[in-house]
């Protein structure tokens, strides 16, 4: 299904480079404390990580650091080996088409169908309407949503937008995939199938996490690195020996 | 021919820019009117400059006495011989009296109580509007050779006269400036608040890869197409109600305002207004998107 969709978008790197690295990033909002401190890892091209921790750890807002969203208030956000401080504004925008994400609400837009919802991301690069009519269908299919292609998000049950916008994720093909609670909405059949599609993206070289409070899920995997955050602070990394970043090792 | 182009922003439904078609066509009017002024006025001053350039008076004032009419008379050959004499000079003519009284009608109404009066004397003098003649040299060659006769080149009062014209053309520049910078300022209130009430749309177009002009460009686009219908309802008041000032100033001429007639050039500009106010519009939204996004990471 992805190899014949959005090739062109997709750049193949050797499994072992890093697509993100954070040193001693830190984040606060406005005047108040860090909900991030001295957060340092990297993420090598081609690996797939569980982001976990629990509620108010600062997940969210790491993910916002990793697709752009924020912008660290001290240390350094390198992304595609990109440094993001000396990135120019303007440029932005071309690695953020590099970045899948499923944010938590979904972030689902109303007043569009669930295809059009879909084709949002390939609209933004300038495909052609045809190509669009021809991929976007498919994949809401196999996420279960052949039915549902006219659907405004309103009318879909919660785990129907959340395939949605997984969808809408990765209908690029992007070299990094972020979820934010992808499976929270969804039974155990649809989490696995989504689990499975996101294995099938990493096998094709997307760098993937996935964030989450499902302990199942993440015991179903347990050949996935766990990227394990508490306090604001990166405090666990468990992974496989072949995706290990030890920041020290710098 | 035009393909409408696709939007993501669900601008149509907007309550805040439902206004604003009406505001830019009471723009478009109010622009019209102060456009039609300056040209109705430029084309005066250029009609009163082409009919006195050429053209000089003199002026013979009333002898006194027993023979007062004869010794007139006599100071008005004197001044024509005078005038005749002077190189550049093309026709003399001078006004009877019944010609001067005819010339006065307009302004007193009628000239019975005046004929018995005694009134200066005119003689127009039609001068080559290339020659170079040195009027203040004349001028005073006919007061030392006629007593009471005076030269009057127009200049003077017309010169004035022009001025204030040129005044009231800038002011209405002026007015036309202003009412542009007062449609900028609603279009900018109307593409901040519509960027408020979108905010998410507009968070997630941003986060997904899309380059501040792709956003920017349907806003655009909407205040494009508002400022375009707002405009030709906006020509649509003014068409009417020039038609009808321009009746009424043709009820008025034949007595001393001159013809206030629109030049060509002046209804193409009317004309072109809604396209200007509609691109105005359209700019204004743009630069305020690319402004407001600007502040995003």
């Amino acid at each position: 299904m992805f190899g014949r969709f959005g090739r062109s978008t997709v750049r193949h790197r050797p499994r072992g480079e890093n697509i993100i690295r954070f040193d001693s990033v830190g984040l606060r909002y406005g005047l108040g404390p860090e909900v991030l401190q001295d957060v340092t890892f990297k993420l090598p091209a081609g690996s797939f990580h569980f982001l976990t921790g629990p509620s108010g750890a600062g997940k969210s807002s790491l993910l916002r650091l990793m697709y752009l969203g924020l912008r660290p208030t001290r240390g350094r956000v390198v992304l595609f080996d990109r440094d993001i401080a000396a990135t120019k504004r303007y440029e932005l925008p071309a690695l953020r088409r590099r970045i899948g994400v499923v944010f938590q609400d979904f972030r689902l837009l109303d007043h569009m169908t669930a295809l059009d919802n879909v084709a949002l991301p390939l609209r933004v690069r300038g495909v052609k309407e045809s190509e669009i009519r021809r991929h976007v269908p498919e994949l809401l299919s196999w996420v279960g949503l052949a039915d549902h292609l006219g659907a405004k998000p309103s009318t879909l049950s919660g785990g129907q937008k959340q395939r949605v916008a997984i969808a809408r994720a990765v209908i690029g093909r992007p070299d990094l995939l972020l979820a934010d609670e992808p499976t929270g909405n969804v039974d155990d059949h649809i989490a696995m199938r989504l689990m499975y599609l996101f294995e099938e993206l990493n096998k094709l070289g997307t760098t993937i996490v996935v964030a989450t409070h499902n302990e199942l899920l993440v015991r179903r995997f347990t050949h996935l690195p766990r990227l394990h955050i508490e306090h604001g602070m990166v405090t666990t990394l468990h992974q496989e020996p072949a995706a290990v970043d030890d920041p020290e090792a710098e | 021919m035009f393909r409408r182009r696709h939007s993501d922003l669900p601008l149509a439904g907007d309550a805040t820019s439902r206004f604003l078609p009406w505001l830019v066509a009471l723009m478009v009017f109010l622009s019209s009117m102060a456009v039609a002024g300056a040209f109705v006025i430029g084309a005066v001053i250029e009609r009163w400059d082409r009919d006195v350039s050429g053209t000089l008076t003199v002026q013979v004032l009333p002898a006194g006495g027993e023979h007062a009419d004869a010794v007139t008379e006599e100071r008005v050959n004197s001044a024509i011989d005078v005038m005749r004499k002077v190189p550049g000079v093309l026709a003399v003519r001078a006004f009877d009296k019944k010609r001067t009284l005819a010339l006065l009608e307009p302004w007193l109404g009628s000239t019975e109580m005046v004929q018995d009066m005694p009134l200066p004397r005119l003689i127009d003098v039609t001068i080559d509007p290339e020659s170079r003649i040195d009027l203040a040299e004349v001028a005073l060659r006919l007061s030392r050779a006629v007593p009471g006769a005076s030269l009057d080149d127009h200049r003077v009062w017309l010169s004035r006269l022009i001025n204030l014209s040129r005044t009231m053309q800038w002011l209405a520049v002026v007015v036309v400036v202003l009412i542009g910078a007062v449609t900028s300022a609603t279009v900018v209130y109307a593409t901040r608040t519509g960027m408020a009430v979108h905010h998410g749309i507009i968070e997630v177009l941003h986060l997904i890869g899309a380059h501040d002009d792709y956003i920017a460009r349907q806003f655009a686009d909407r205040a494009f197409a508002l400022g375009i219908a707002g405009g030709l309802m906006g020509l649509g008041l003014a068409v009417p109600a020039l038609t009808a000032i321009g009746w009424a100033a043709r009820r008025l001429e034949g007595g001393f305002l001159p013809s206030l007639s629109l030049p060509v050039l002046g209804y193409i500009a009317i004309g072109l207004l809604p396209l200007l106010a509609a691109l105005l519009a359209m700019l204004t939204a743009r630069l305020t998107v690319h402004g407001t996004l600007a502040k995003l990471p």
